[in-house]
């Protein structure tokens, strides 16, 4: 599987990087290059392996239903490039 | 002004014995950063007055006889942890101007112990590379120098770590590793590094690459000085759903624990044709030395090692591509103009970010996307799942293994650039360690023909890191490694 | 009396499918110590979790994981005891992260069923898929500031339910009754409260048309409709559109869509389609929910009594009809109120006062059940009264309309007004005579055969003893005077 500009646009409006049209071939150079080095996990046999996700082998730890959190506003807003009072601020969306 | 050559444990019984103070050893290391950091880069933040603060109230403690066991132990610490009121960058533009309102779990625990935080290490942007050369804040030079003089690489992600500790700009240093980011470093400047058991440490505050292979671990110059790091690094966090609750052990006595009658795994399919003479030499040494002590050497299998870095380099993509995603321009760190949301995003994200981390959140996009998934990522799962079966059964037989860090002593600065294949390569040995998990431990063990330090790799059991510390300490004392780096305090 | 939409070529059948978010009702967020209160002040309910602040993780709060268990069991389901978290990754500005943590391939109840109620006590079996848990996002607000959108994020991160039926629903009358019943079964759970005003409960409406007889035609998800009666008329308005376009040799393509109803009429959403590539993959922040058999088993042993169980006890405890029994338990509160009353008592005369008199004053006064100007035990001492014939029916509406004035006890108010029967034949005889006395002519008519005046006898009578007086006592004694 190799991409295709197209392609190399559609994944990169996915994971909302801009791209200049210029970049988009040396992009398209470079990730065929790791992809087509990755294909080699195609030779692998695979068959009836349970997929592993994480290296921690155990089952999730539950916590108590407490309200422990948040009451912060100051601290959740301080770092914000843009706000409305105690509002995050960003471009009007229009749906 | 008195010598930064210590080791973390003989400066700590040195404070506790009043021979000199906190405050004299943290100006001490201060001024060597004023010194040397302009050369080398190691620090994208140094933080005096905090250091300075802290110092004093280390003295306080030890005056008072209730400090904690690093009371006065200057570090540096990678600027991948957050750290409550000092900016946290990440090696990334994307942040700029962020100062966490929090502290990290693993920084908390050496706070709580009385260390004395000198400033932030410079990385590979968002721990992502094997040169410290992707940072947004410049590379870090490597204290070590080359016959033909070219600027080498201290090798990543953990970069400015291990130089500031190689350089003698601090005792110790926290990093991470998610591939071989605090082994492959570790190897390419002379020092000892440590990436603990997956759940070991908590991940709670520190800037995430890819969650399933995080690990936060010690830099340090001596085995001894990482059991020391690890000790107040490591523990149990209800923050962390992967943290594991388990007891952290007497890592500093384990490494006077002897080899033994331990059985060492040499795994076959590590010893690659390509792999250069000298390396191998130096690994046969490590084998001879640790046979001398009294282990017993087991040839064992790893089937699936040779799968571990395209295995890896589907797996940590996928996991950057979403949790990058947070860094949008809306809640903190760079926001670029966009005429709407999206071209916010869009422009944000294409300054913010540069070329590798861009590089591996479209291929972690592409690899997770309809109609690739099975293909790659759930496949990489599979093959990641053989690769643990493959340390399971190699660990049936014996207690640990021994490898080499890295394929290469450390490279030159303008080295493999052009070449992002070529670059992931140098984790070749470190990450199937990182995909099943296991503890690891890199040391130095060697020159190579230029004179540059080599290391060796000492891989173990789920949660069985004193035996790697066992197997280290006695590489350790074998090599007797002392060549010291030519930029240096 | 099935429901079509009869278009230029023929009669067109309705498939509906309900995916209804729930909001569960816990103290706190479901990966986050933050929260839940409605109507806080804006980011006063965010942790730095919540807001995706770096190095931020998750840890699953326990009492959320019990609500969804509780709901499955609730719906007849089966409940996964291994399940799994996975992030559904998109950009949008009340998504901190740029994912949401949602359950995709194993959700923690999987099929379960649920049964409606529909005229003539007909009742239909749907089908429920699944039941997974997923967060919340956070709140954009579109018309504070010219230039400007703004984010609240006490919502993000707040533990959802998602229920999801089978497209076995086939008319917006159907689909109403699914929905009423599904709150009023989360309400019986105190799993969500079920309040669509405010947002606690939301429903995507999947509507697809077709001939009878056909397969499936593609279908369109009409998103986040707030209220049972727009679900219902965003149905009709969504398949009416799918006719005409239809019949006008056109296709309805799979889209998400919105209901406007001010213009009664839906409209695609197509924001949200450009990137529909959702790249779910499992959370490496989280690890397998693996639930203990003896803990669902715990939770079972603790569901309270559900509608459809409470309803067939009315039936066979207290003799109700099965209609009646349906009003009374749709509402948990109602029910207890007429149990109140009910026990120990004549099951169908306590539910004709509930359902007749006294639901008449709640609409009267504007009190709920929780407000209720009478007590449950009033009511029940009123029945009592007209049982042991301390008084009759016709004092007895009278004595209710006291006590909802004044809130005091039936007993008090017949004897402070004298409002007991009479029954003493003494006095009841001297009425009739009294009466008769006064009306010598009516009499005369009724000897002479127009035996219909004997209503009117006992009218006089009671009116004369100020509708006190025992009817079958008066009615004996008239008898005898007149034959
Ligand atoms: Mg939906
Ligand atoms: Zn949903």
């Amino acid at each position: 599987m190799s991409l295709d500009p197209a392609t190399v646009r559609r994944i990169a409006r996915l994971a909302r990087i801009h791209v200049e049209d210029a970049d988009v071939a040396l992009l398209q150079g470079e990730l065929n290059g790791i992809l087509g080095w990755i294909e080699q996990l195609q030779e692998v046999d695979v068959e009836g392996v349970a997929p592993l996700t994480g290296a921690a082998q155990m089952a999730l730890r539950m916590r108590e239903d407490a309200v422990t959190d948040g009451g912060y506003p100051e601290r959740v807003l301080a770092n914000a490039p843009d706000r409305v009072g105690d509002f995050y601020a960003v471009p009007k969306v229009v749906e | 002004m008195m010598p930064t050559g210590l080791t973390l444990a003989a400066a700590r019984d040195g404070l506790r014995r009043r021979e000199f103070s906190a405050r004299e050893l943290t100006d001490t290391h201060l001024a060597a950063i004023e010194a040397l950091n302009p050369r080398l880069n190691a620090f994208i933040t140094v933080t005096p007055e905090l250091a300075r603060a802290q110092a004093d109230a280390a003295d306080a403690a030890l005056a008072r006889g209730d400090a904690g066991p690093l009371a006065g132990v200057p570090l540096a610490i990678k600027d991948l942890f957050c750290t409550e009121g000092t900016r946290t960058t990440a090696g990334s533009r994307i942040l700029e101007g962020f100062v966490p309102p929090y502290e990290s779990t693993v920084t908390a625990n050496l706070l709580r112990d009385g260390a004395v935080f000198l400033g932030k290490a410079n990385l590979d942007e968002f721990a992502m590379g094997s040169s410290n050369m992707t940072s947004a804040y410049g590379p870090v030079t490597n204290p070590w120098t080359r016959a033909d003089g070219a600027k080498l690489v201290p090798g990543g992600s953990s970069g400015g770590s291990v130089a500031a500790v190689a350089a003698r700009l601090a005792l110790g240093a926290t990093a991470t590793d998610t591939g071989g980011s605090i082994r492959q470093p570790a190897s390419f400047t002379g020092i000892v590094g440590v990436k603990p058991t997956y759940g070991r440490c908590s991940r709670w505050g520190i800037v995430a690459f890819a969650s399933s292979l995080d690990q936060a671990g010690p830099v340090a110059r001596t085995v001894e000085d990482c059991a020391i790091l690890l000790e107040s690094m490591a523990g149990f966090d209800p923050k962390d759903s992967t943290s594991a609750d388990r007891p952290v052990p007497d890592f500093a006595a384990a490494t006077r624990g002897g080899v033994r009658s331990l059985r060492i795994g040499v795994p076959r399919e590590y010893r690659s044709d390509g792999m250069p003479g000298e390396i191998a030499r130096l690994w046969d040494q490590g084998l001879d030395w640790l046979r001398a002590e009294g282990a017993e050497l087991v040839d064992v299998s790893l089937p699936h090692t040779k799968y571990g870095l395209a295995t890896y380099y589907i797996v940590a993509p996928a996991e950057c591509s979403s949790n990058l995603a947070r860094y949008d321009g809306v809640r903190f760190g760079l926001r670029a103009d966009g005429a709407d949301l999206t071209e916010l995003y869009e422009h944000t994200r294409a300054e913010g970010f540069g070329a590798e981390v861009k590089r591996r959140v479209l291929i972690g996009t592409y690899v997770l996307s309809a109609g690739y998934y099975d293909a790659y990522y759930l496949r990489a799962q599979k093959v990641r799942a053989l690769i643990l079966r493959d340390f399971t059964e190699a660990f049936a037989q014996v207690d640990a293994l021994l490898t080499p860090t890295a394929p290469s002593a450390a490279f030159a600065q303008d080295d493999k650039m052009d070449d992002p294949v070529a670059m992931y390569l140098n984790d070749v040995f470190t990450v199937p360690a990182s995909m099943a998990g296991v503890p690891g431990l890199s040391v130095p063990a060697g020159l190579d023909g230029q004179g540059l330090p080599l290391g060796l790799q000492v891989i173990g059991r789920p949660f069985d890191e004193e035996t790697v510390f066992a197997v280290g300490a006695a590489i350790e004392r074998a090599a007797g490694f002392t060549h010291l780096p030519e930029i240096r305090a | 009396m099935s429901y079509t939409i009869e278009g230029s070529t023929g009669a067109w059948e309705v498939v509906i499918g309900l995916e209804v978010h729930a909001q569960v009702v816990s103290r706190a967020k479901l990966f986050s110590g933050a929260a839940t209160d409605f109507g806080a002040e804006p980011n006063s309910q965010v942790s730095f979790v919540d807001a995706a602040f770096p190095g931020m993780l998750p840890v699953i709060n326990a009492e959320c994981v019990a609500q969804a268990v509780r709901t499955g069991l609730g719906l007849d389901a089966r409940i996964n005891l291994v399940s799994r978290f996975d992030r559904k990754n998109y950009f949008y500005a009340d998504l901190p992260a740029g994912y949401q943590i949602s359950q995709y391939e194993h959700p923690i109840v999987g099929a379960g069923t649920v049964e409606i109620e529909l005229e003539g006590s007909v009742t239909k079996q749907i089908g429920v898929t699944r039941l997974h848990l997923e967060q919340d996002a956070g709140k954009s607000l579109h018309d504070q500031d010219p230039a400007r959108s703004l984010i609240d994020l006490n919502r993000s991160g707040v533990a959802l339910m998602e229920i999801v039926s089978e497209p076995d629903l086939r008319s917006p009358e159907e689909a109403g009754a699914y929905l009423r019943k599904m709150r009023t079964i989360l309400r019986y759970l105190g799993t969500c409260d079920g309040n669509m005003e405010e947002g606690s409960m939301r429903a995507d409406v999947n509507v697809s048309v077709r001939k009878h007889g056909e397969p499936f035609r593609t279908r369109c998800e009409v998103k986040n409709v707030n209220s049972v009666r727009f679900v219902m008329q965003a149905i009709e308005a969504e398949a009416a559109r799918q006719v005409q376009v239809w019949e006008n040799g056109g296709a309805v393509d799979q889209e998400t869509r919105l209901y406007d109803p001010a213009r009664g009429e839906t409209r695609s959403l197509r924001s949200k389609e450009d990137a529909h590539d959702y790249r779910y993959f499992p959370d490496p922040d989280l690890l397998p929910l693996v639930l203990d058999e003896a803990w669902v088993a715990e939770l079972r042993a603790g569901l309270p009594e559900l509608p459809d169980a409470k309803r067939a006890r009315f039936v066979a405890e207290y003799g109700l009809p099965t209609y009646d029994a349906g009003v009374l338990v749709a509402d948990q509160e109602t029910a207890e109120f007429f149990e109140g009353v009910a026990r120990g008592r004549d099951g169908r005369a306590a539910a004709n006062l509930v359902t007749g008199d006294f639901f008449a004053a709640l609409n009267r006064t504007g009190r709920t059940i929780a407000d209720s100007p009478v007590p449950a035990a009033h009511l029940g001492e009123l029945l009592d009264l007209q049982a042991d014939r301390t008084i009759n029916g016709r004092i007895a509406k009278e004595v209710f309309e006291a006590m909802v004035e004044t809130g005091q006890d039936p007993a008090a108010i017949v004897e402070s007004r004298g409002l007991r029967q009479v029954t003493d034949s003494g006095a009841i005889e001297a009425a009739v005579d009294q009466v008769l006395a006064a009306n010598p002519d009516k009499l005369a008519e009724y000897k002479s055969g127009k035996e219909k005046l004997f209503g009117f006898f006992v009218g006089q009578v009671m009116k004369a003893m100020a509708g006190k007086g025992n009817p079958a006592l008066v009615n004996e004694v008239l008898k005898a005077r007149l034959s």
